[in-house]
């Protein structure tokens, strides 16, 4: 079970907000979802080991080399950085624009 | 010369004895999809970067340059895959104007392949649905039956390969996004092992278990688009190297799993006989039959969903209406926060993300999220002992879903919407190939038979497939 305030607490955590009826709607849809993944408590875990992840792969790097722009998926060098402030909401040149944080 | 129903092979034979050119086909697919634009399976129709990479194929064909396979296929794409200077929504309001500033790797090895993409297709937000109806730009319907949905979230691609409005297509599956719109639609879908395509390009959902797939009518042209795509990239990490994986088999005398959870309460009837009758064909190829156990397999689906919703909810967290996508406009930086994401996500979304949030927060984590990755060890344990040498198992065959494709409008209940994916989520918590192949039909309907096999053994899977279709 979740109620309607740690729904409201959870919404604020995860930056989104909710009107009333919505907060009601996802405390009653998320608490079936809970009430079902509470099965897993059937399952003895002590000697269980947590696993992240299945390929075993582990800190993988690669070489601190320069790279040609024929190896980058962008045609020309430059024209990756281009295309992502070219999306950006708010810009001031070549810098992301964002609303104002210390008043 | 007819252009419907045509495979990799048959464009290619046609386009070298000159029946008919790159173009006119590509025309004749861009004409089609419009002409049956109440599918709603395209988002975007790339006409002039289809029509442009034909030309060139053309050009090549009256050169008498060598032409490749490949060369002038018409290639569908998941919405969530990002093609240079064209949309990129997910699905979602929230990237509804996004242009995509690069290629994803699979983008690049396809165009250089000379596949060519002809557009972009629908899909439930962020591949979050097993239905398409979660999609912000309209539910999906069924070639089929328009009453049903296509299965989700890759619904958009399984939908277009099956109404002929392209020839391939690539999808991504995190739970079963690509075999379960499959099996809805009647046709074949593919999920490789975790780490044999990269996903740089791939809109991320769940970093742990989000695959790239093809999709086609037979397992022939599945072979020749994952070929194309697969293979270690420096720009995912997470990528292995199947050259350096002992991948050698012998296609004789082979043993199949049948696992009994697979097959008990909720399965739809004239699935369970088609699927049954299909694994009794293995036994004319002289394969030994099995009937086998995967006890944490009624667990998977309850693990899946803390483990993705986990993943989601970091995942997720990079829409912030700053660096690109929707924009609340607030002059409050919390405001902006709060309204760009109430605004830009819908409900399934939204859930998701609060469902991981809630399973990530203190208090919670060790109870849900650590508990999930303890039964999740156990779940890929379950299937490396029935392939190792207790058992000796080469595949494991299984139905795909176990209902056929439902109404839309039909499951309200997140939950209800959930248990369609329960038996494609397990292969998809182990990182393992799996395949959905047609077997049959459920009244009307199509029935999905899924070959999972061990990691990294893609092509044992591939081959089981591909040997069941010829008996079909």
């Amino acid at each position: 079970m979740i109620s309607k305030e740690q729904v409201e607490h959870i919404a604020k955590l995860a930056r989104i907000e909710l009107g009333e009826k919505e907060k009601e709607k996802f405390s009653m849809e998320i608490s079936s979802i809970l009430d079902y993944i509470d099965k897993l408590n059937q399952v003895d875990t002590t000697k269980i080991e947590p696993i992240s992840q299945v390929t075993g792969l582990e800190n993988m790097t690669r070489n601190d080399e320069i790279r040609s722009s024929e190896s980058l998926p962008c045609r020309q060098a430059g024209e990756i950085r281009n295309n992502i402030l070219e999306e950006a909401p708010a810009k001031k040149g070549e810098y992301f624009k964002v609303p104002k944080i210390l008043e | 010369m007819e252009l419907e129903n045509l495979t990799i092979e048959k464009i290619h034979k046609g386009l070298m004895k000159k029946e008919f050119s790159a173009k006119e086909l590509v025309r004749f697919y861009l004409d089609k999809i419009r002409k049956e634009k109440d599918l709603n399976d395209f988002l975007t129709i790339t006409d002039k970067l289809a029509l442009e990479q034909a030309e060139k194929i053309d050009d090549k064909i009256s050169r008498r340059e060598k032409v490749e396979k490949l060369e002038g296929i018409p290639i569908a794409l998941k919405d969530n895959i990002l093609v240079q200077g064209h949309k990129a929504t997910a699905g979602s309001k929230i990237l509804e104007n996004y242009i995509a500033p690069y290629d994803a790797t699979v983008v690049k090895k396809l165009k250089e392949a000379g596949a060519i993409i002809i557009g972009k297709t629908n899909l439930d937000e962020f591949a979050m649905g097993s239905s398409t109806e979660n999609s912000a730009f309209g539910t999906v319907k069924n070639p089929i039956n328009k009453t049903l949905v296509p299965g989700g979230s890759s619904g958009g691609s399984a939908a277009a390969v099956a109404a002929g409005h392209s020839v391939v297509a690539l999808g991504s599956d995190t739970g079963g996004s690509i075999r379960q719109p499959a099996a809805f639609c009647g046709v074949v879908g593919f999920k490789p092992s975790y780490g044999m395509v990269s996903r740089y390009g791939l809109i991320a959902m769940a970093s742990s278990l989000d695959q790239i797939g093809p999709f086609a009518k037979n397992v022939e042209d599945i072979k020749t688009i994952f070929n194309t795509i697969k293979g270690k990239d420096d720009f995912d990490s997470t990528t292995i190297d199947s050259k350096t994986r002992d991948n050698h088999f012998d296609f004789e005398n082979l043993k199949i799993g049948v696992p009994k959870e697979y097959f008990g309460e909720g399965i739809d009837k004239d699935i369970k006989e088609n699927v049954e009758k299909a694994i009794n064909k293995f036994t004319n190829l002289g394969f030994e039959i099995k009937e086998i156990s995967l006890p944490y397999t009624e667990y998977a689906l309850a693990v899946y969903y803390i483990i993705a919703p986990a993943e989601i909810s970091a995942n997720l967290s990079r829409y912030d209406g700053i660096k690109y996508g929707h924009a609340a406009n607030n002059q409050n930086l919390l405001e902006h926060y709060l309204k760009t994401r109430a605004n830009g996500f819908g409900d399934e979304v939204r859930r998701r993300i609060m469902l991981g949030t809630y399973v990530l927060s203190a208090g919670y984590r060790d109870a849900y999220y650590n508990k999930a990755q303890r039964v999740r060890a156990m779940i890929v344990n379950d299937f490396r002992n029935i392939f190792s040498s207790r058992d000796k198992i080469d595949f494991i065959l299984t139905p795909t879903t176990p209902t056929p494709a439902f109404k839309i409008g039909e499951k309200k209940n997140p939950l209800a919407m959930y248990l369609s994916d329960i038996y494609t989520v397990p292969a998809s918590l182990a990182g393992l190939p799996a395949i959905s192949v047609p077997c049959g039909k459920a009244g009307k309907l199509p029935v999905g038979l899924q070959i999972i096999g061990p990691q990294f053994k893609d092509e044992l899977v591939l081959e089981a497939a591909q040997s069941f279709e010829a008996m079909e």
